[in-house]
């Protein structure tokens, strides 16, 4: 049996599940109508489980299987929304089996992205699950001939309790698949409506809150999870390809005489990728097909390549960083504006003004992109690692001219993604030599493809001024914001931060100060900006609650209580209020069902002070530092403590993290999110840069693009976990924002030295 | 010809082959539970063992193990309770889990020659194996249970 079979059937197989049996599946996407479907992925269409709907399947057995639409990428999803269908569902979570769908409409949102998979299908996935469940207590209602509502399903069995009869899942999965999926009205979570089927009540929840070991655990111990990295076909080749060092740089000619001298080299060819540029599409390049890896990479060192630079060829990152920090120091397009700041500064009686910097981050994930394609008869399948199949599906249909039908997008465990593999621009080079060559064709970037051609995390530089009345109270906020869009990428003619970008934590600023003026500065994008976990929170996060603290010390406070002050009185933020003169999108949630909290924040701020035995006294050299931020719709506290010594070396003996992200599906994966997200913060801010000359990347592997290592790594990240009964938001990405100005503003405690520019580098030995 | 014995199999390969061993593994071989994620002996993904020793596979080419025995993930243990990998699901380690097979393999060279690491030792046998998912307390704190349960 081939690899590929094994991503999807490798479950199912350890599950015992085996024959032939037909087909019935019901699509729930979105809240409408259930419309009935063929559907199921094709690798189990010849298996004996019964759909009951588009994600649940049983087999006879008893074997429920649940497919996940979502992409796995260290988060969990396959976990937790597998738990949240099970636990409606009433079904033995040792007789689960989670498989992975490929991309398709039908399954609703894939975009793996925006800490979405929890948050965003919630309700969706309890309505799947319940819907199931009440197929198999109708089951059992008509074989018994009682009425359905005598019967209940509890723990993978239907039961009549007046007679004591019982069926098992297995046994009703036939008769159950045979139904119309019943209707279900309105998603409150307390709903229990009569004649279609209830959702449970959270009291009833058996799973949903407790914490389980993940379904691929025992595979990563064992070698055996499969990455895009991983998967083959018996009669594929390796693609290597050296793209132009210059962003949109073009091949002027190249000799591959030595590259096809290398053993094991098979083709050389320039990438067919025709005019297109841009967005996720594919950079170009010359590709070294061979018979392994190894031999594409020695073939593509062989190349000589002679590239026509273009206009990005201008771009160096030091000329850029001073274009964004002169930006910063005149007043720009206003984005919102509340009070009279102008006033405010007049009459305070001190002011204070502080410049930040951040600079490009690569995602740097340990699974550097894959895919492989087949294209055959006029129709594509692929196999690769994208938090995006369904995005990638529509692309390749457009980029290989053919139906949506006619492609299929498999999608393997991703090895780590934080944003890059939501851009699936390796996957249509795959697909376009595949096409070229007519044979299954793996593109695999090394880590230096990767480092070369990220889309980075955008730079920006960041001026705050505050206006303080005689008693140190904040009177007037003025902060200005400068960086290369996302938007960039897709359009060069984009020069301003779009709603989104500064929806993430700029425009949302939730200080209570009565005069508050936020504006946004121009820049060209020069090389390919991207998302990276929490996106825009990263910089805007690192800058207010840097200058909360220091607003504190201008004003003789404790930095925590200060920033409490700032933080204000227990509200819901009336943003009709906060003079927005942009859309704020709150993260696609109704701003009803996800306001912003004030007492949710001032609450971790407070957990997280005392978790970490809050103290602004410590003795020289050693320090404390907090902050506290809302992303994603959750809201987490960061606490550090560090020590300096007298050399500038820096240790971290402590870290609290405190999170309110709503109903946690399985807090083991939220605490795991928040102690990695903490590591990963960590890891940007000590040494890692992208730096840009004459186009070209400086970096190129992990010698000198630095990430953290065990050494350097807190020993502990304790977590507090909100118990609420809140509606859950995200938890990949909301501990990352507070981490950086927490860990700054604990060295400026033990240093009275202050970090506005990232990394730290050597900033301490100064 | 050279002759490997890996996870107790024997295979030959060319003399002159200059295919490091992690791409004999993964390409030639089909075993992908040893990882790449540099080539340039950078960041662990890759660890496997020589003759009980971690080496980094991306830079060891492959006729370097003739006559030598070696062990990746998929032989580290029969049925995959090695310490290491019990500590590993003990503590649930992994997140997205692809640095993880180099993880283990290091971890359980260092519990082969020290069965009571310290902090310190833990720092600088496992710092050449990097995890972006920063599961670093979690590796440390499996590394420790792993000894105690092997003592």
């Amino acid at each position: 049996m081939s690899k590929i079979e094994n991503i999807s059937r490798r479950d199912v197989l350890r599950a015992g599940v085996g024959g032939g049996v037909f087909v019935l599946a019901t699509s729930l996407t979105g809240c409408g109508d259930p419309k009935t479907e063929i559907a199921g992925p094709a690798a189990l269409r010849s298996t004996s489980l019964e759909p009951l709907n588009l994600f649940v399947s049983i087999s006879e057995e008893g074997t429920v299987q649940i497919l996940c639409h979502r992409a796995e990428m260290g988060q969990h999803a396959r976990t937790g929304m597998a738990r949240v269908i099970a636990d409606e569902l009433d079904a033995d979570w040792d007789r689960i089996v989670v498989v992975q769908s490929e991309g398709d409409a039908k399954y609703g949102d894939q975009n793996t992205d925006g800490s979405t998979t929890i948050r965003a299908d919630f309700m969706r996935l309890r309505r799947i699950g319940a819907s199931a469940r009440s197929m198999l207590e109708r089951a059992a209602a008509e074989t018994w001939g009682v009425p359905a509502s005598e019967c209940k399903a509890v723990l993978h069995e239907v039961l009549h309790e007046a007679s004591g009869r019982r069926l098992g899942y297995g046994e009703l999965a036939a008769a159950a698949s045979v139904f119309d999926p019943p209707a279900y009205e309105g998603d409150d979570i307390e709903a229990a409506s009569a004649g279609s089927y209830r959702l449970k009540l959270p009291g009833e929840w058996r799973y949903i809150g407790k914490a389980t070991p993940t379904v691929d655990l025992d595979d990563i111990t064992v070698g055996k999870a499969i990455y895009g990295q991983d998967v083959s076909l018996p009669d594929m080749k390796i693609a290597v390809i050296a793209r132009a060092p210059v962003l949109y740089g073009k091949v002027v000619s190249f000799d591959a005489s030595a590259a096809r001298e290398v053993d094991g080299v098979r083709h050389v060819l320039e990438m067919p990728i025709g005019d297109r540029q841009g967005g996720f599409n594919p950079l170009g390049g010359i590709a070294i097909v061979a018979d392994n890896t190894w031999a594409a990479i020695q073939g593509r060192n062989a190349l000589t390549i002679e590239w026509e630079d273009g206009d990005n060829s201008d771009y160096d990152s030091a000329q850029y960083k001073a274009m964004l920090e002169a930006s910063v120091r005149t007043p720009q397009r206003p984005v919102r504006s509340k009070g009279d700041v102008e006033t405010a500064f007049a009459s305070a009686a001190n002011t204070v003004t502080a410049d930040y910097y951040v600079p490009h981050i690569a995602h740097a994930q340990m699974e550097p992109p894959a895919a492989l394609a087949r294209f055959e008869d006029g129709k594509v399948e692929v196999w690769t690692s994208t938090q995006n199949p369904q995005q990638a599906r529509l692309d390749l249909a457009d980029i290989l001219d053919i139906d949506y039908a006619d492609v299929r997008v498999n999608n393997a465990l991703l090895g780590g993604a934080f944003g890059r593999k939501s851009k699936p621009d390796f996957v249509y080079e795959a697909a376009l030599l595949s096409r070229e060559l007519s044979m299954p064709i793996k593109v695999v970037w090394t880590r230096e493809d990767d480092i070369h051609h990220d889309y980075l995390h955008s730079v920006s530089a960041q001026r705050v001024e505050g206006a303080l009345d005689e008693d140190g109270n904040l009177t007037a906020w003025r902060h200005r914001v400068t960086f290369p869009s996302i938007g960039s990428t897709f359009n060069p003619a984009a020069e301003d931060g779009s709603d989104g970008e500064l929806g993430l934590g700029f425009v949302d600023n939730p200080f209570a100060v009565p005069n508050m003026r936020l504006e946004n500065g121009k820049a060209k994008g020069k090389i390919r900006i991207g998302w990276l976990r929490s996106v825009n929170n990263i910089q805007h996060a690192f800058a207010v609650q840097s200058f909360a603290s220091e607003l504190a010390a201008a004003a003789g406070r404790d930095p925590k209580d200060y920033l409490l002050e700032l933080i204000g009185p227990d509200r819901i933020v009336d943003l009709s209020q906060e003079g927005l003169q942009v859309e704020y999108g709150n993260y696609s949630q109704s701003y009803e069902d996800y306001p912003i909290d004030t007492e949710r924040l001032k609450n971790v701020i407070n957990l997280a002070a005392d978790g970490i035995g809050w103290r602004s006294d410590l003795a020289a050299g050693r320090g404390m530092g907090i902050a506290g931020h809302r992303s994603f719709l959750s809201y987490v506290a960061t606490a550090v403590e560090v020590r300096v010594s007298d050399n500038g070396d820096l240790e971290i003996p402590n870290v609290w993290v405190a999170c309110d992200c709503g109903i946690a599906v399985n807090p083991e994966s939220v605490r795991a999110q928040m102690e990695g997200a903490s590591v990963f913060a960590l890891s940007n801010i000590l040494s890692s840069a992208i730096t840009v000359s004459n186009g070209r990347v400086d970096q190129s592997n992990f010698h000198d693009y630095q990430m953290l290592r065990m050494n350097d790594a807190p020993k502990q990240v304790n977590v507090t976990l909100v118990e609420s009964k809140a509606p859950p938001g995200g938890a990949g990405e909301p501990g990352t924002p507070p981490f950086a100005p927490a860990l700054t503003n604990a060295i400026f405690a033990a240093t009275g030295k202050r970090i506005r520019e990232l990394p730290i580098g050597d900033q301490l030995r100064a | 010809m050279a002759e490997l014995t890996i996870n107790g199999e024997k295979h030959t390969i060319d003399d002159d082959a200059t295919i490091p061993l992690l791409w004999y593994l993964r390409d030639i071989l089909g075993m992908t539970g040893t990882k790449f994620g540099c080539g340039v002996a950078q960041c662990g993904a890759c660890t496997v063992h020589l003759d009980g020793v971690a080496v980094r596979s991306c830079v060891t080419p492959a006729v370097a193990a003739d006559g030598r025995a070696v062990t990746t993930i998929e032989g580290l243990s029969e049925e995959g309770d090695h310490p290491v990998q019990m500590a590993w699901k003990e503590h649930q380690v992994p997140q997205c889990g692809y640095c993880q097979s180099g993880q283990m393999m290091q971890a359980a060279a260092l519990l082969s020659t020290n069965s009571n690491p310290s902090d310190e030792d833990i720092d600088n046998t496992m710092q050449g194996n990097i995890c972006r998912c920063g599961t670093y307390p979690r590796i440390r704190a499996a590394i420790k249970s792993a000894a105690r349960s092997s003592r």
